[in-house]
């Protein structure tokens, strides 16, 4: 098995900042008018995610997860630095968690307040 | 599918521009007044303008829904001393800033900001954002006030600070923009104001600015325009691979207002101002780590163990409560609150905090690392106040840190909450996410200095307002920006209704036109804008950094030059969006040459502004103590002295509510 190669540049430095789920994602592109700093542009199929052009220029202020119509088609994801320095250990128990991690805890549920 | 290295390897062909581009076509805007910057101070400043019934257009970077340096949201909101709680007058405000600034701040800008703060909060209110417990979530909590149901922030004793509901204030305001009729035109990247007859010095009668989506140019013409834009953190860093989620400060940030500003002949104070760029984004996201400072005020920290480190008053005395964190103590009028734009704070107004001798502590093997956050150790309101409320509606906190950690199964009423493990001296400052010793001592941020402006809010350019945090000498953070584009959009308006009709120059606009495309006519082999910026923030860390000479001032004026006519003159643009970061180049390396200059001017060392001349050592002589305003004349540099007071001095009363009663216009 070996799949085409392309002289291609490395992957920019992180890499991802935002990830879309394509199953959920219509591809509406609210996410990209409202981007403060054009991280994202349409995809030139109609209908499906943005593609992720300019990741190093996201601050992480979650816009576009906030204006995105479909909850779950967005995902903002911290760079793996930051991503590997968020944990936490429970009180009582001792163990250790990260953001990440393989096997997560299940997920907290409560709201922010407002 | 999401990234663009995904789609090429797929499909196996890159992706074409996604607009139509239209370099040269010239699109022409004639309104009232314009305001450039389309933030939180833009839009405010657009709303209050518009309510005067003038027509106001509005150029903004990114997209005015979301975009600025307030666009993430806040979750409190400082300087609100004439709400009904507070203890604390305008004049203790003010005089509490200016004082522990020793005078280096626009007292007059405090002033405003402060008379106007509460009323500017409540305007957002009316717009749609939460400013109070309106659900009685916090009912009986002694951060809150049960009839006016206001919670608040630091100090719950002269309760002015006001904790908010600010996720989506952007928006709502975006709304109320959008509502009253003001006229956005977002992607704009603006290359200059237009003067009367193109002179430096003369009148600004409108901008010109590119569309970095369709390469579009637009002429502006207005009667009266806003400078609303913020900092520069791009100036002296240039890392985002390391920096663009740890900074508070986005990529947009680059100093274009100061550039377009001084190259029109307006006047700046203390640009030579800066400290050690500690936020600069070496560290972690913002507010993702364990932390007790700012948003976090009050959060008990514990060592590995579980032993928790001490809080002390400001006069070093060890506290023996939780609530006793959240009120001044004995030889204290009142706290004033971290985050409002000054560097320093007299001791006796500070906030209580971890005991300062914590580093040495954990030498010694005290406390061992890592620390945490436990939230459990807070009273039920007062950790669903800081971990819920807080966290979750400040800037760069509802998405990237409640939503994520919340997912991933973090809970404060069971978790704790980690802390970065660095060097001890990292343990000094309480805000532990900024990471104090990650960032290399050579990085600085501006701070402090900015725009000089009278009692309007008026630059010495007839029909040039500037409302800002970051841009404006005196200004502050997210509310103070707010605040302070509300008066200048009032005044600015006012102006308008009798202005003459402006008529560009249009040789200015055709050198303009020029300059802005020169970068998309070069070979495509030229260097990137990644590439300039990075050399323009290595000249600035090295010959403007902790210590400064004359010659080291020169050499770095020298080399901007250099850049400007070698790497820079040939840098290409491919597209759009390359072009507006090549321009943004440009205002850094503008607002390089002020600092420098500015910088070169003040021939003595001083304490408060953080400034250091090796050729000049001795601390803070008194014949120095003036501000030394810079603008161009026929591009020369032009000084002038002006007392530190001067907004207190003829042509001014000597009374803060005298010139506000004269000036405010209300």
């Amino acid at each position: 098995m070996s799949e085409k190669a392309y002289m291609i540049p490395n992957p920019p430095t992180p890499n991802k900042a935002v990830e879309f789920n394509p199953e959920i994602c219509i591809g509406c592109n609210l996410c990209v008018d409202v981007c403060p700093t054009d991280v994202m542009m349409p995809n030139p199929e109609k209908k499906q995610p943005p593609i992720v052009v300019y990741p190093e220029e996201c601050w992480y202020c979650g816009g576009c997860v906030e204006e995105c119509p479909r909850p779950g088609a967005i995902t903002m994801l911290h760079p793996t630095q930051q991503r590997i320095s968020m944990n936490w250990k429970r009180k009582d128990t001792g163990e250790l968690f990260r953001l990440g991690m393989k096997n997560p805890p299940p997920p907290n549920t409560r709201p922010p307040s407002g | 599918m999401s990234t663009w290295h995904d789609y090429v390897q797929r499909s196996g062909k890159v992706p074409e521009w996604p607009y139509p581009i239209n370099y040269d076509k010239v699109n022409e805007v004639v309104t009232d007044v314009l305001v450039i910057g389309g933030g939180v101070s833009g839009l405010q400043a657009a709303i209050n303008a518009r309510k005067q019934g003038v027509k106001v257009a509005v150029v903004e970077r990114g997209h005015a829904k979301r975009s600025g340096s307030g666009g993430a949201g806040v979750d409190h909101w400082h300087g609100a001393v004439t709400n009904p709680c507070s203890g604390v007058t305008p004049l203790t405000y003010t005089e509490a800033c200016y004082d522990s600034m020793r005078g280096w701040t626009g007292g007059h800008v405090r002033y405003i900001i402060t008379k106007e703060s509460w009323d500017t909060l409540q305007e957002c209110e009316q717009m749609g954002v939460q400013i109070r417990d309106v659900r009685d979530e916090f009912k009986g909590a002694d951060f809150r006030d049960d009839e006016t149901k206001l919670m608040f922030a630091y100090d719950y004793k002269t309760r002015h600070v006001i904790r908010v509901w600010g996720y989506n204030i952007k928006v709502k305001v975006y709304e109320e923009a959008k509502r009253v009729g003001v006229d956005i035109y977002n992607r704009m990247m603006t290359t200059s104001l237009l003067t009367e007859g193109g002179n430096q010095g003369g009148r600004v009668i409108g901008a010109t600015a590119v569309d970095t989506r369709t390469g579009e140019f637009y002429i502006f013409r207005s009667k009266a325009t806003i400078i609303t834009t913020g900092g520069a953190a791009r100036l002296t860093v240039f890392a985002p691979e390391i920096t663009a989620s740890g900074s508070m400060f986005d990529m947009n940030s680059s100093g274009v207002g100061q550039a377009i500003g001084w190259n029109a002949g307006a006047e700046f104070a203390c640009m030579e101002a800066s400290v050690p760029g500690m936020i600069i984004g070496f560290g972690y996201a913002p507010y993702s780590m364990a932390n007790a400072s700012n948003t976090y005020h009050g959060t008990p920290i514990v060592d590995a163990d579980g032993k928790e480190v001490p809080w002390v008053d400001v006069f070093g005395r060890e506290l023996k409560t939780v609530e006793d964190r959240f009120l001044p103590q004995e030889g204290q009028p009142f706290q004033l609150g971290i985050g409002i734009g000054i560097s320093q704070t007299d001791q006796e107004l500070r906030l209580n905090d971890l005991t300062h001798d914590l580093p040495e502590r954990i030498r010694k093997g005290e406390f061992k690392l890592p620390l945490y956050a436990d939230f459990t150790r807070l009273s039920e309101a007062e950790r669903r106040c800081i971990w819920g409320m807080m966290v979750g509606n400040e800037g760069k906190t509802r998405i990237a840190i409640y939503d994520t950690m919340s997912k991933a199964g973090f809970d404060p009423d069971k978790d704790l909450f980690q802390a970065p493990v660095m060097p001890l001296n990292g343990y000094l400052n309480a805000c532990y996410w900024v990471g104090g010793p990650n960032t290399p001592p050579t990085i600085r941020t501006l701070e402090g200095g900015g725009f000089l402006v009278d009692w309007n809010l008026k630059t010495n350019l007839e029909g040039l307002y500037v409302g800002a945090g970051f841009s404006l000498f005196g200004g502050g953070c997210h509310g103070e920006s707010h605040t302070t584009g509300r008066y200048a959009g009032r005044h600015a308006a006012e102006y308008a209704k009798t202005a003459p009709e402006p008529s560009p120059d249009r040789n200015q606009i055709e050198a303009e036109k020029s300059r802005a495309y020169h970068a998309t006519r070069q070979s495509k082999n030229g260097n990137g804008w990644k590439e300039i910026n990075a050399a323009i923030a290595r000249i600035m860390r090295d010959y403007c950094g902790e210590y400064k000479s004359e010659q080291t001032l020169n050499l770095g004026l020298r080399l901007l030059n250099e850049l400007k006519t070698t790497e820079m003159e040939s840098a290409y643009a491919s597209n759009p969006h390359e072009l507006g970061r090549l321009l943004e180049c440009h205002s850094l390396i503008t607002l390089g040459e002020i600092v420098l200059k500015a910088s070169l001017e003040r021939k003595a060392s001083n304490s408060v502004l953080n400034f250091n001349r090796l050729d000049y050592p001795e601390m803070d002589p008194p014949e120095w103590n003036k501000l030394l305003p810079i603008h161009q004349e026929d591009n020369k540099v032009k000084v002038r002295e002006l007392p530190l007071d001067f907004h207190l001095k003829a042509p001014y009363a000597s009374d803060y509510e005298e010139n506000y009663r004269k000036y405010s216009g209300v």
